[in-house]
């Protein structure tokens, strides 16, 4: 019997309150110790750890509908038996928004400046570089441009989540179905287009970038969005593997799991040659006002998480996931899913750390215990999300093509 | 020369095409090639051919790329002829990745090129024989070779009866050889090919 309907399986609840647990009380404690601290520093490492947290995850789950709608426009056939996977996850885009903005509101109005330097009014007058750029890092367009993209990101997310369902009632007609593809194909243009604007440019230059408000870097986007889509894909792979354990998704086979696969291998070595593109133009160029970036991450006090980073990030998924049989291994798969996701948080950890506490960074019980908040806050409300409607759609005009991928 | 006889048998339709192949290999005949005019999904696995070993040997002409370029930069830049670019350190690994990179792709290009050319006995000027011309328009051709017990005419029928639209047998050189088509009739003893319109 196919089992079309999730249900969240008690293991899974268990680990979901777990990680809830460990993280609220991660939470109160670092608002009693380090937020109500007298410390200033403690105040930075409290806001900037749980903004590192929050974009990573909000990034992380807007990729998975870049990754839907990257393929509804490639009218590629072949995600069609899991897309309710990266739906589901895609489904936090609002959550973490509301999240994200409230921390914004947080650090821009209660004038945290050792995170955003570019908000101390005085600091700009007498700064000739932050002068020049307050047109566009002032806190009037960044929210104003902030709740613009969460807006039309959850808004596209929730019309693609909306139209997938419609594939769930009834068969369509041939004329019909052209339509629903066309309808498809529109809004993911949209989505994509937007996506451009957002993540591709914009977005992290106002969110990351303009922590190091003196440097720029026009390659940071596609770096950071190289970063969140291995994430984003790294956990399709796991609810895949998860919801396979369990007996669901019985038409996505290890076909679709190693094109998955594929996908994490190739947005690894991505990632890293925009990383790298960064880096040597930079190195090579040698301006002190550039090279400061580096310093402190390539030969400072960063040093060890650069090269846990380059090691997990890098050298990992091109040995491990280079052959056909790994991609299609659920233990291999599973295990460097993890390892990326953590490795692509730890990537967000030193674009934050650097720029607002320098060398006085920690990697101890708050931070890990954020990110076990961050992580409960995704299973719960993917589980959610999986449980709300049938786990493929049965109807969809491409469903056939897609139980029969081949590699 | 190592001329064999085969049984060739066409279909035009790969859902004959496939339950045929399965056909063949469990009656125990020895299947040489299929030739298709397009890749047809998952035939490999029917004709159970094991799977390339090619991406093996683009690693490691990738990885002789990737030692042949780390190996001569680095020699030249900091032992036959030291130059300071910049002030930067001679041993400039980072300005060299580029070209690391860009010799790794070209070993392991080059290489996989050329051994899958070795593999499928292709080259420039080198003959292979056709067992049928339609091969590579719209038909699929299943060749079947024949062993000293082979009974040809049962194997025609075979091939009939799984749904072949024309069945022949040809006499041909399994492997390559120099020059022109039209001079190597002499190759074949027997010329049997038909062409169909």
């Amino acid at each position: 019997m196919i089992k079309q309907q999730f249900e969240t399986p008690t293991g899974y609840k268990k680990w979901t309150y777990g990680f809830l647990a460990v993280g609220l009380a991660a939470f109160i404690a670092g608002v009693m110790f380090l937020a109500l601290s007298k410390e200033e520093h403690d105040h930075t490492r409290f806001w900037a750890v749980l903004l590192q947290n929050s974009l990573f995850f909000l990034f992380t789950c807007n990729a998975c509908m870049f990754f839907i709608c990257a393929n509804t426009l490639g009218h590629s056939a072949w995600q069609t038996t899991f897309r309710r996977v990266p739906e589901a996850i895609s489904a936090l885009v609002p959550v973490f928004s509301v999240i994200t903005l409230v921390i914004f509101i947080a650090i821009i109005m209660g004038g945290q400046t050792h995170i955003y330097h570019w908000i101390d009014k005085k600091a700009v007058a007498n700064d000739k570089i932050l002068t020049w750029k307050s047109g566009f890092l002032n806190p009037t367009f960044f929210f104003v441009w902030t709740i613009i993209t969460m807006f039309v990101w959850s808004y596209t997310g929730a019309k693609m989540r909306k139209l997938s369902r419609e594939a769930d009632d009834e068969q369509m007609a041939t004329e019909q179905a052209r339509k629903y593809i066309w309808v498809n194909t529109v809004w993911s243009g949209i989505f994509i287009v937007f996506f451009a604007l957002t993540v591709g440019s914009t977005i992290p230059w106002l969110w990351l970038m303009s922590i190091d408000a003196h440097w720029y870097s026009t390659m940071y986007s596609w770096y950071t969005f190289g970063s969140t889509f291995v994430s984003g894909l790294a956990l399709i792979a796991l609810f895949i593997i998860f919801l396979k354990n369990h007996n669901y998704l019985e038409y996505t086979t290890a076909e679709h799991l190693q094109d998955v696969g594929k996908y994490i291998f190739a947005f690894s070595i991505f990632w890293t040659y925009l990383w790298f593109a960064q880096f040597m133009l930079i190195w090579y160029g040698n301006i002190p006002e550039e090279t400061i970036y580096f310093k402190i991450r390539f030969q400072g006090p960063y040093e060890s998480i650069f090269w846990i980073n380059f090691c997990v990030n890098f050298i990992a998924p091109i040995l491990i996931l280079m052959t056909r049989g790994s991609k299609r291994n659920y233990a291999i798969m599973t295990f460097m899913a993890v390892a990326l996701v953590l490795g692509h948080w730890l990537d967000f950890y030193q674009m934050v750390m650097p720029g607002t506490l320098g060398e006085h960074y920690s990697l101890g019980w708050f931070e890990w215990g954020t990110l076990a908040l961050f992580i409960g806050i995704t299973m719960h409300f993917t589980g959610k999300a999986l449980s709300k409607s049938p786990l493929m759609p049965k109807y969809h005009p491409y469903i056939k093509e897609s139980v029969m991928h081949h590699t | 020369m190592n001329i064999k006889k085969f049984v060739v048998g066409c279909f035009d339709d790969e859902a004959v095409l496939f339950p045929a192949v399965k056909k063949v290999r469990k009656a125990g005949y020895k299947i040489h090639d299929v030739y298709t005019p397009f890749p047809v999904h998952g035939l490999d696995a029917a004709m159970g051919l094991r799977e390339t070993r090619l991406h093996t040997a683009g690693f490691i002409y990738g990885l002789s790329g990737t030692c042949t370029a780390l190996g001569f930069i680095s020699w030249v830049l900091t032992k036959d002829w030291v130059l300071n670019y910049g002030g930067k350190p001679h041993f400039a690994l980072a300005a060299w990745i580029p070209i690391i990179f860009e010799l790794t792709v070209l070993f392991s290009a080059v290489g996989m090129t050329l051994t899958f050319c070795y593999l499928c006995q292709i080259a420039p000027f080198v003959k292979r024989h056709h067992f049928h011309k339609r091969a590579t328009d719209d038909l699929f051709v299943m060749v079947i070779e024949c062993t000293s017990k082979t009974n040809v005419q049962e194997t025609e029928n075979f091939l009939k009866n799984a749904g072949a639209l024309e069945v022949n047998t040809q006499l041909a050189e399994t492997g390559w050889w120099l020059g022109r088509y039209d001079l190597d009739r002499k190759l074949f003893e027997s010329k049997t090919e038909t062409i169909t319109a």
